[in-house]
């Protein structure tokens, strides 16, 4: 395929006109030592057809399977409304809205998708996102540090290992210590004599094994000891757990892919971020604000610039530039299209066959829930054979059954976590149990 | 009479009344939303922290919803909808093609958990965009996981730590242009380093004295665009990275610019040691109105055990396993990556082959020559070397003549249909109007941007006032930006009517 226009006679007119022969006179001023000699090691272009099959030859390796893995990605329903919405061209194919007078779609789709996340946080401002649940965790931290200038940070054990693993690369290079804060049946067990005083305290809502943390503890640890309290939320447990901002949070994160946007094997995913006001001019990335235009009318803008790596450089707390801005439309799509009845519908769908299905795993031989607390949608079972073992067993059978917590928690045992949403069917979820108990038994 | 060519050169976006909000739109009782009921006998939650009660989120018709967007498309221009000169940023059509095998649903719909045995697929597509890449950069190894350029930047900061920690020396500084982009120094910073600015020569090429008299035992290495971001291919680059070679640091290739030299040269022949790329510039990929993209990075073999991880890689016996480097920084992301912007990139490379990269650039720099030949006079080009992919013209001449600035140029080539080019970047050049028209414009659109842009000069002339006053065709005119950050609104509020 090819999709430069031009033709022959446009690229000898060109030439022609800066006065050079060949297309290769455009490069001879550039060292002969770094030029290309003949070809690139590379396979030559193929036509559309072609490249369809090649694409859908590599998506038929994958096994397309019932999906009961969460950990911060979830299956939930995408309607196509939503999606369709999304993949409009003019906001597929647009930059980042530095032009103002031409950007008032993305702006105000963007001011609308800070709106609905103050919303559903009950906090006071949200950014216009950040990569992903991880980066969030990261950009919280660093505003954490930068709003205390101190350089410890307490994380929860029960915090999703991967953004653990994340903070930790990033908090090595500044000299940040971060110190794990343990999980005791299910629960977070806050040290007060830990090193520090931390610049903030991180948690998860619920937390990694899907247990519903206590705010109060959380939160009462960060105010005693002077720090942010940040908490990583479950957007899909918003319609019917108590918002980060009615608890007293500093900043609450999100994964936003369940909202919105397909899996896509992780990523592009969307991190959501809210803070407090008081910490609203340490926000890192972009933020939209309104004002009026030179005849009055309303408009959308990029606004407290003054923050941003384009002109504060080596000063700005933060270097994101290119972030989520699609997703996070995506993201105000799917709010709206849920509304106030829908969030807690979905919230309330999923919960309920989580309740069900730990009933039922209960039910077999040797498997028991492995944390003895409230749940909404996710939770650890514990197995009588290694999970790695069920996982590739069950996907054979059809299932993505869960995700293998030996490593990560070996204090679990035989543990694994699953999630349901609201997509989950009883049917489902009784084929799941039966296809366990059998995996159980030759294993 | 429409101009010949598709050079889509005429004000394209529908201004009308301003759209309300969502939030405005809400009428209590309305939905869009349609879910199964519940199947499974229900239990009392009885959840600890419960939420009172419902959340104030917009209430609208699924219609409503449906106007509300595609009326706010209208008012969004797009590279589907013109010319989008927007220099740095390489803002060529995305192919349709790369849009669809991202929805395919095998990959789609594929979590991130999927044991390797159930996603072969998805690993063998990183594997393979790894070797695109790797040959096109002229490198061994690359991770996807960095989601953006400015995270590819950051994560290779890291390695370069990690690369001197681990031969137990502790460097300080990292050596940068002063025509870098911002976040550069931004990331400098987060990777624990301290900023030193190389100041460019009269030729606007990095000055190879003054940055042999920067190079000690302190600098950990020097991050740099080739061509560089005045859109001029670095004549010294290979001196350059030998003088920071031998001072013991590394050279990290900021590929931004990367459009200007497929199949032509590669970092990894210049002596780059690691190379970061904008999947969302140079391969295609889609900018989404300010991301997703992704900014995989790529380094030679002495490197590669300090990637992060893990990393996708083919055994003997052709199965694809995940492998965390040795030496690794760790991960830099929580899944795996932009898997769908590097999906829609693979799709872009494989479409195009080897030969067709190299059309790529040859066109991007053919277009850009052009493009600058024919507004040459009426502006500025401050410096002599030809252009890459991109030029950086100055509205000097025309400001002091006429109090035009750059600003109120491109304000102005919004009415005649096209997007603006960069303005006031680099910093090194007075109003500065930094202008990539990409390969994927056709030889009509560059006449007709050239025209724009002339007639907007001579404009300056004769009327300058109506360039103050542009744009004036599009949905909004200047805003008032002051203000914005003044009376502070960024989220909508039921007080506000």
């Amino acid at each position: 395929m090819d999709f430069t226009p031009h033709t022959d006679a446009d690229v000898t007119t060109m030439l022609n006109r800066i006065g050079l022969e060949t297309v290769d006179d455009l490069f001879a001023h550039l060292p002969a030592r770094v030029r290309v000699v003949g070809d690139l090691d590379l396979p030559d272009g193929i036509s559309e057809p072609e490249l369809m099959a090649s694409i859908k030859a590599l998506a038929d390796q994958n096994d397309e399977l019932i999906c009961f893995a969460g950990g911060g990605n979830y299956d939930h329903y995408l309607p196509p409304t939503v999606r369709s919405l999304n993949l409009r061209s003019e906001f597929v194919t647009s930059y980042t809205p530095y032009q103002p007078e031409v950007s008032q779609g993305v702006l105000q789709a963007l001011f609308e998708f800070q709106s609905m996340v103050c919303t559903i946080t009950g906090m006071d401002v949200s950014n216009a996102s950040v990569y992903d649940g991880a980066g969030a965790a990261i950009e919280a931290v660093n505003v954490a540090i930068a709003a205390t200038r101190r350089d410890t940070v307490w994380v929860s054990a029960a915090v999703a290992p991967q953004t653990r693993q994340t903070i930790s690369t990033f908090a090595h290079a500044r000299g940040i210590t971060l110190i794990e804060h343990p999980v005791v049946d299910g629960l977070t067990e806050w040290q007060p004599e830990a090193a520090g005083p931390p610049a903030a305290v991180v948690f998860a809502q619920p937390n990694y094994l899907g247990v519903i943390e206590s705010y109060e503890a959380a939160v009462g640890i960060a105010q005693t000891q002077g720090a942010l309290a940040i908490v990583a939320v479950d957007p899909m447990t918003l319609g019917v757990l108590r918002r980060p901002g009615d608890a007293g949070v500093d900043i609450a994160i999100a994964e936003g892919q369940p909202l919105g946007g397909p899996l896509t094997f992780g990523g592009p995913g969307v991190g959501l971020f809210a803070v407090s006001e008081k910490l609203t001019r340490r926000l890192p990335g972009r933020l939209v604000g309104t004002t009026t235009d030179d005849r009055g009318r309303l408009a959308y803008v990029l606004t407290l610039r003054a923050r941003e790596q384009d002109i504060r450089r080596e000063k700005a707390s933060s270097n994101i530039c290119t972030n989520q801005s699609l997703n996070a439309v995506g993201v105000a799509m799917q709010l709206a299209w849920l509304g106030p009845d829908g969030l807690v519908e979905v919230g309330r769908l999923s919960a309920q066959k989580a309740r069900y299905m730990a009933a039922r795993l209960s039910s077999i031989e040797g498997v028991r829930i492995a944390v003895p607390a409230a749940y909404v949608r996710e939770f650890a079972v514990a197995l009588p054979v290694a999970p790695s073992v069920v996982i590739e067993a069950m996907a054979r059978r059809g299932f993505l059954a869960g995700i293998d917590l030996t490593i990560d928690y070996p204090n679990l045992g035989n543990a694994m976590l699953i999630a349901l949403t609201e997509k989950r069917s009883k049917d489902e979820i009784d084929a799941y149990v039966d296809a366990l108990e059998e995996v159980i038994a030759n294993a | 009479m429409p101009r010949p060519g598709g050079s889509a050169a005429s004000s394209p976006l529908v201004g009308g009344s301003e759209e309300p909000t969502l939030m405005e739109m809400s009428v209590a009782g309305r939905r869009s939303w349609s879910l199964p009921p519940l199947d499974v006998p229900e239990v009392d939650l009885a959840l600890p922290e419960q939420a009172e009660s419902a959340l104030p989120l917009p209430e609208v018709s699924e219609h409503d919803l449906v106007m509300h967007y595609t009326r706010l498309s209208h008012r969004n221009f797009s590279v589907d909808l013109g010319a989008y000169p927007l220099g740095s940023c390489t803002m060529k059509y995305n192919p349709k093609i790369c849009d669809w095998a991202a929805e395919y649903p095998g990959f789609r719909d594929l979590h991130p958990a999927t044991p390797e045995s159930s996603s072969q697929g998805a690993l063998a597509v990183l594997v393979e965009a790894e070797r695109f890449l790797c040959e096109i950069t002229g490198m061994d190894r690359a991770t996807f996981q960095p989601p953006a350029g400015a995270s590819g930047e950051l994560t290779g900061l890291l390695i370069m730590r990690a690369y001197h920690e681990d031969k137990g020396e502790h460097r300080t500084k990292i050596l940068i242009p002063d025509a870098a982009h911002g976040t550069n120094p931004a990331s400098v910073t987060l990777g624990g380093y301290e900023t030193v600015e190389v100041p460019s020569n009269s030729r606007g090429m990095v000055d190879v004295d003054a940055l042999r008299a920067l190079l000690d035992d302190q600098v950990a290495g020097l991050m740099i665009t080739n061509p560089n971001t005045l859109g001029l291919f670095e004549a010294d680059i290979i001196e350059v990275a030998d003088a920071v070679h031998e001072a013991g640091g590394l050279v990290y290739y900021d590929g931004a610019n990367l459009n200007a030299i497929m199949g032509i040269a590669k970092p990894g022949m210049m002596g780059f040691d690691i190379v970061h790329s904008n999947l969302h510039k140079t391969f295609a990929t889609p900018h989404g109105g300010g991301g997703p993209g992704a900014g995989p990075v790529a380094v030679h073999d002495h490197l590669v055990a300090f990637l992060p991880g893990p990393l996708p890689e083919v055994g003997p016996d052709g199965v694809f396993r995940w492998v965390m480097p040795e030496k690794s920084i760790g991960r830099v992301h929580g899944k795996h990556g932009n898997f769908g912007v590097v999906l829609r990139a693979l799709t872009y490379m494989k479409a195009l082959g080897g030969d067709g990269l190299r059309r790529v650039s040859e066109m991007a720099v053919l277009n850009a020559r052009y493009l600058e030949e024919l507004i040459r006079g009426p502006y500025d080009l401050p410096y002599e070397a030809p252009c890459m992919h991109e030029f950086v013209a100055s509205a000097k001449t025309l400001k002091r003549d006429t109090g035009t600035r750059a600003m109120d140029i491109v304000k102005a080539l919004m009415d005649e249909g096209f997007h603006a080019p960069t303005v006031y970047f680099p910093l090194i050049v007075e109003e500065a109007l930094m202008i990539e028209p990409t390969e994927t414009q056709s030889l009509q659109t560059m006449d007709a941007l050239a025209e724009a842009l002339l007639a907007i000069a001579a404009t300056a002339g004769t009327d300058p006032d109506a360039l103050h006053a542009a744009p004036v065709r599009t949905p909004v005119g200047r805003p008032d930006e002051a203000s914005a950050a003044r009376h502070l609104r960024v989220s909508w509020r039921d007080d506000d009517d």
